[in-house]
């Protein structure tokens, strides 16, 4: 099923037409509305009327993370306060959190896109969704859960750290979709098969995001849960969870393309690739007024496929990530800079020491181990000092990106040091 | 009267107390006691020698994490319940011990021991009235 037949099947001459049409007004209106666009665009001469159509995109200037955080909190809002009905927040590189606002408009269309990729998933308003991403300031959970009600679906919100009672409600109620992270889906699976209540479900979908996951995976939550596992991607700063998800036939994530237009850039030339090639992938919203975002950089690696879907959707795919053009960790769905880290460590003492973050998945769940060497300026000739300081330094991190990481002390010059740009993380999960 | 103890922080692994002790034998200072704390990870060794300041010199030129901590070395009669007693002052004095262990054991009836208390002055004053004898470094090489 399509929820959206008219927008998700149209001709690529209409959609292109529509996009247009759609990103000069956008265009216009940023220009009159937000004093950082018209001023980035003034430093290069751009004239809103430059903007004729979606072919004279890359004359745009890109917004990045560091945009909205110098423009913090409000800056890049596009209407007065009194219109935007909500904010979402994300944890930020120095301290400062990203801050996105949404006008009522804004969470209609965010609803319909979640609506879109859960219908691709195959949830109907039949369905019960349990939602079980985090609520809250992270935009995954109420996301998910107004898109799950805009279909009509009889929407759980669960939230996340509770899984026995997850599993209790899914077995209780019939549950028959879920939204979550694959990691935390897999978990749940692994909890379900050891309780061998895996009979006792009645999952059949399962729309997972927020976090970097491999086909791999996909298959193996597909083989233990019994359900149609897709893919659903989306950052908070371009809307949340919604902005791609992929159909029944996994060839990549189908963009909602009417709302978001996507561009693959060169990360070193920032010049747009060939069609197909694999480079950054950049969206300007079309639709949104809260905040309105051009050529926005998202710093996730990627290729567009333009090609019909054989599911009858005309709206392009985006393939599988390959991987970031900057150094940040999706680590339990949160994402966290190696930087922030480091000014964690600071405020514990002032001084930076070397450090080494490890991140694993055990048992499906990602860990996050930070190894700070102890030397004068971390020690004490007690256990408890060391454990007082291992604590300290375990909650600093937790205060700084929202997670907890196991807290290693190491001796002096046992973390490699490395001749050029200093290595800080060792990713082992195995995800391409 | 004061002391001064060698800590050092290692990883609990194999051969990494040895290559500590290597260092310390390659300045020529002598160990006269030491313990050794250990929890899952890592460990902390506590070390009285006869030349603080250059163990933890070389320790520190080794790559090792140590430093120099005051302790009180108490000498008291080698005899059934006289650590007791002690004890009994420093707990009336609601005087935390943080760790201690065993220097040496002479002929002359008289035993040693290596104090590390929450509050070092308090507890030395009190030690003190109770008739230990609080040893310096000095005094601990030329037992």
């Amino acid at each position: 099923m399509i929820w959206n037949e008219k927008m998700e099947t149209m001709s690529r001459e209409e959609m292109r037409a529509l996009q247009s049409e759609r990103l000069v007004a956008t265009v216009k209106r940023v220009y009159e509305k937000v004093p950082a666009y018209r001023a980035k665009m003034d430093e290069i001469g751009l004239k809103p009327e430059d903007i004729k159509g979606v072919e004279d995109l890359p004359k745009l200037p890109f917004t990045t993370k560091a945009d909205l955080r110098d423009n913090y909190p409000f800056g890049l809002f596009a209407v007065p306060q009194d219109e935007i009905t909500r904010v979402h927040a994300s944890s930020g590189t120095t301290g400062k959190p990203t801050v996105v606002g949404y006008t009522e408009n804004d969470i209609k269309m965010w609803s319909e896109c979640v609506a879109r990729c859960m219908t691709m998933a195959g949830v109907t308003k039949k369905d019960i969704v349990q939602v079980a991403y985090g609520y809250g300031l992270f935009t995954g959970g109420l996301g998910a859960h107004y898109g799950a009600e805009y279909i009509g679906a009889t929407t759980v919100p669960m939230g996340t750290g509770n899984t026995q009672k997850l599993i209790t409600l899914m077995k209780d109620f019939g549950a028959t979709a879920i939204a979550c992270t694959p990691s935390y889906l897999l978990h749940i699976a692994e909890v379900l098969k050891e309780n061998g209540d895996l009979d006792k479900i009645k999952l059949r979908a399962a729309v997972c995001g927020a976090e970097p996951w491999t086909e791999d995976m996909r298959l193996r939550i597909e083989e233990i849960l019994g359900v149609s596992a897709h893919d659903i991607y989306g950052l908070s700063e371009v809307m949340g969870p919604g902005v791609a998800c992929d159909c029944k036939y996994h060839k990549g994530l189908h963009v909602c393309e009417d709302h978001f237009i996507p561009e693959i850039i060169s990360p070193t030339t920032l010049e747009p690739v060939k069609e197909g090639e694999t480079g950054e992938l950049v969206f300007t919203t079309i639709t949104k007024e809260g905040l309105p975002l051009i050529r926005y950089r998202t710093r996730d690696l990627t290729s567009i496929n333009y090609e019909p879907c054989e599911c009858g959707r005309t709206t392009c795919r985006i393939s599988r990530f390959k991987g970031r053009s900057d150094d940040m960790l999706i680590i339990r769905g949160v994402n966290v800079f190696p930087s922030q880290v480091e000014e964690a460590l600071l405020r514990v003492d002032g001084v930076s020491p070397h450090y080494m973050i490890v991140v694993d998945r055990v048992n499906n769940l990602d860990t996050m181990e930070i190894m700070v060497e102890v030397d004068e300026k971390f020690f004490s000739d007690e256990i408890k000092g060391l454990e007082a300081l291992s604590v300290k330094i375990g909650k600093a991190v937790q205060q700084m990106i929202g997670l907890n990481a196991k807290i290693k002390l190491v001796e002096p010059r046992t973390i490699e040091r490395s001749m050029g740009k200093s290595v800080h993380v060792q990713d082992k999960r195995k995800l391409v | 009267m004061k002391a001064k103890q060698v800590s050092v922080f290692i990883e609990n692994r194999e051969g990494r107390l040895e290559e500590v002790l290597s260092a310390i034998k390659a300045a020529g200072v002598n160990i006269l006691s030491l313990s050794l704390a250990d929890t899952r990870e890592y460990g902390l060794l506590r070390l009285i020698v006869s030349d603080p300041a250059k163990a933890d010199k070389a320790l520190k030129e080794g790559g090792f994490s140590s430093m120099l901590t005051d302790v009180l070395v108490v000498r008291l009669n080698n005899e059934v319940g006289s650590l007791q007693d002690l004890l009994c002052a420093v707990a009336k004095e609601k005087i935390n011990l943080e760790y201690m262990y065993g220097l040496t054991i002479e002929k002359a009836g008289k035993a040693s021991l290596v104090i590390k208390a929450s509050d070092l002055d308090k507890a030395a004053v009190v030690l003190k009235k109770a008739g230990a004898e609080l040893l310096s470094n000095e005094e601990i090489v030329s037992l």
